[in-house]
């Protein structure tokens, strides 16, 4: 358990689902400290990485964390080492109630109730409920209380806001907030101003690769290259419509249409 | 009316015997996606064992029975773990080899018994009281009838406080929703799929113990034949939903005993026919949640 090193190094990590190939030799590093934002339009891979780290899809490559490799190990190990995952589209299990989603993701003898009633206390008071009956808010809050329950050296968190009104994006953003106090986040999220304000580091993907590595705020600030590397402002198709010739040529231009 | 009564009793002891295995197939697929059609074989080594140990305690006592239905249940219980580790766990998620393995599992076995046991009907015989009758508003109902139902509603509310009140029931139930979510909460839920098996098995050996005394003998053949009507209980009920294989089994039951009885023998007919229905209206079962 080296402190000093990144806790979780990914080196030319690839992914197939089926016959697709939806990761393609990503490389990137998640200090011990903060929250790293992982970038990218729909469809570009991002879930998938993130998936692959976890070892629910197919993968190749090398992950390590705190240095120890872990790509060979099956998902559940990989997540008693201390991996929390806060999946897209929430994932509880809609016939559980509350409480029962909760003890399910409960790892320890000793989870951290305090903090999640705190910061959820409208879930907890909800314990006997169907996690299915939730609202998408509270179900969120259901799926992020899985993850802070236990003691993690990494969360990986993908599109924690998505679907919320703009109050509740404010509460995961909160949330999230005082999480990244006491453990680093990979967090995918496309609301860049919740990126803007979490993320102390920003990675993008494009078509299944890493384009662009560097600080967070640097790269939210520079309009032009959110818009080239984010493709935000070409609203509406979410890909597709901007290969434009930017300030960043994309890399992976012998480029065989990995889309959908 | 004594007719009637007979029917239903005689539905209800079958239908029992259907549910004993329906029990486990539908936990098996729900958890696993698995068709698991090795899951008579378990039955039919239950009714071996149970035979096998009632008659080395010589004796059709009350304690013989009681003990050759508890090594019926243990052995099931085996075959069916050893078969989970074995063969389907080196087959996770690819149910095309699945279903060859467990077909091949189901025809190799029934030839292992035949080898061992022999080809003929062995006859069976229980405690005195199984060969007595109770009078029911007026039906004599064969006494076999009332133990087969007692210990289905038993293995039945045993499964569902299990699934309810245990930490594998949750696992179970978690991962009968979204089994890869529950790998991603740190559980190994391979171990909830040897569990599930070895409950299906332990139902299964305690059905075939029961269904050599309800039919009156054992074969190689025992397991095959209840298989067919349970898998057709089991999607009639809704594939994974244990409460609609229950329901189903009951239905299918006593719908076959009546009309065999009623309209001259076409039991089997009338319980395709059903279930032809039953796909054609409600293709995820009655209780089956997806389709
Ligand atoms: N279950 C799946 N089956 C087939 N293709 C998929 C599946 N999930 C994702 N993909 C494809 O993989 C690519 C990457 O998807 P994903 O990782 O979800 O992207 P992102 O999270 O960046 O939006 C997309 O082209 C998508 O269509
Ligand atoms: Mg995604």
């Amino acid at each position: 358990m080296s402190q000093s090193g990144p806790v979780l190094r990914v080196r030319g990590l690839s992914a197939r689902i089926g016959q697709q190939q939806v990761v393609e030799d990503v490389t990137l590093e998640v200090p011990a400290q903060g929250v790293t934002a992982l970038l990218g339009r729909n469809g570009v891979g991002k879930t998938s990485t993130i998936k692959a780290v976890l070892g629910l899809v197919e993968r190749n490559g090398v992950v390590e964390l705190d240095g120890e490799r872990i790509d060979t190990l099956p998902t559940h190990r990989i997540v008693q080492r201390g991996v929390g995952y806060v999946p897209e589209d929430r994932e509880v299990f809609g016939s559980l109630s509350v409480e029962e989603n909760l003890r399910l993701a409960e790892r320890s003898a000793n989870p951290r109730r305090d903090l999640v009633a705190d910061l959820f206390p409208d879930i907890i008071a909800r314990g006997q409920q169907a996690a299915g009956t939730l609202s998408g808010g509270q179900q969120q809050m259901v799926a992020l209380a899985r993850a802070l329950l236990n003691d993690n050296r990494l969360l990986l968190v993908d599109e924690p806001t998505k679907g919320l009104s703009p109050k509740l994006v404010g509460e995961v953003t909160e949330a999230l907030e005082r999480a990244a106090q006491v453990v680093p986040i990979l967090l995918v999220e496309q609301n860049l101003v919740v990126a803007r304000r979490l993320a102390d580091r920003a990675v993008v993907m494009a078509d299944g690769r890493v384009v662009h590595t560097g600080d967070a705020a640097e790269l939210l600030d520079d309009e032009q290259r959110v818009v080239s590397l984010l493709g935000v402002g070409s609203t509406g198709s979410s890909h597709g419509s901007s290969h434009d010739s930017g300030s960043h040529p994309d890399p992976s231009t012998h480029d065989q249409e990995v889309r959908s | 009316m004594s007719t009637v009564v007979l029917l239903l009793a005689t539905g209800l002891g079958l239908g029992a015997l259907y549910f004993l295995v329906a029990s486990g197939l539908s936990l098996i697929y729900g958890l696993m996606g698995v068709l698991n059609f090795a899951h008579g074989s378990f039955l039919t080594l239950g009714a071996f064992a149970g035979w096998e140990t009632a008659r080395r305690l010589g004796g059709d006592s009350w304690g013989s029975l009681l003990l050759s239905l508890l090594v019926g249940a243990g052995v099931g219980a085996l075959a069916a773990v050893l078969t989970e580790l074995l063969l389907i766990r080196r087959l996770y998620e690819r149910h095309i080899e699945q279903v060859l393995v467990t077909v091949g599992l189901a025809l190799a076995t029934v030839a292992l018994f035949d080898g061992i046991w022999g080809t003929d009907a062995i006859f069976v015989t229980g405690p005195g009281w199984f060969d007595e009758t109770t009078t029911i508003l007026g039906a004599r109902v064969p006494n076999d009838r009332f133990l087969l139902i007692g210990v289905a509603l038993l293995v039945l509310g045993g499964i569902v406080a299990f699934l309810r009140f245990t930490r594998f029931g949750l696992v179970i139930r978690a991962g009968v929703e979204n089994r890869s979510m529950v790998t991603a909460l740190g559980i190994d839920v391979r171990r909830a799929f040897t569990v599930v098996f070895a409950i299906g098995g332990a139902a299964a050996g305690l059905g075939g113990v029961l269904a050599s005394h309800y039919f009156g003998y054992v074969s190689p053949q025992l397991g095959g034949s209840l298989l067919i009507f349970a898998f057709i209980v089991t999607v009639i009920g809704g594939l994974g939903s244990l409460l609609g294989a229950a329901i189903a089994s009951v239905v299918v039951a006593v719908l076959q005993q009546m009309a065999n009885f009623y309209l001259s023998g076409t039991g089997d007919l009338v319980v395709v026919l059903l279930l032809a229905t039953v796909l054609l209206v409600r293709p995820s079962g009655l209780m089956g949640a997806r389709a």
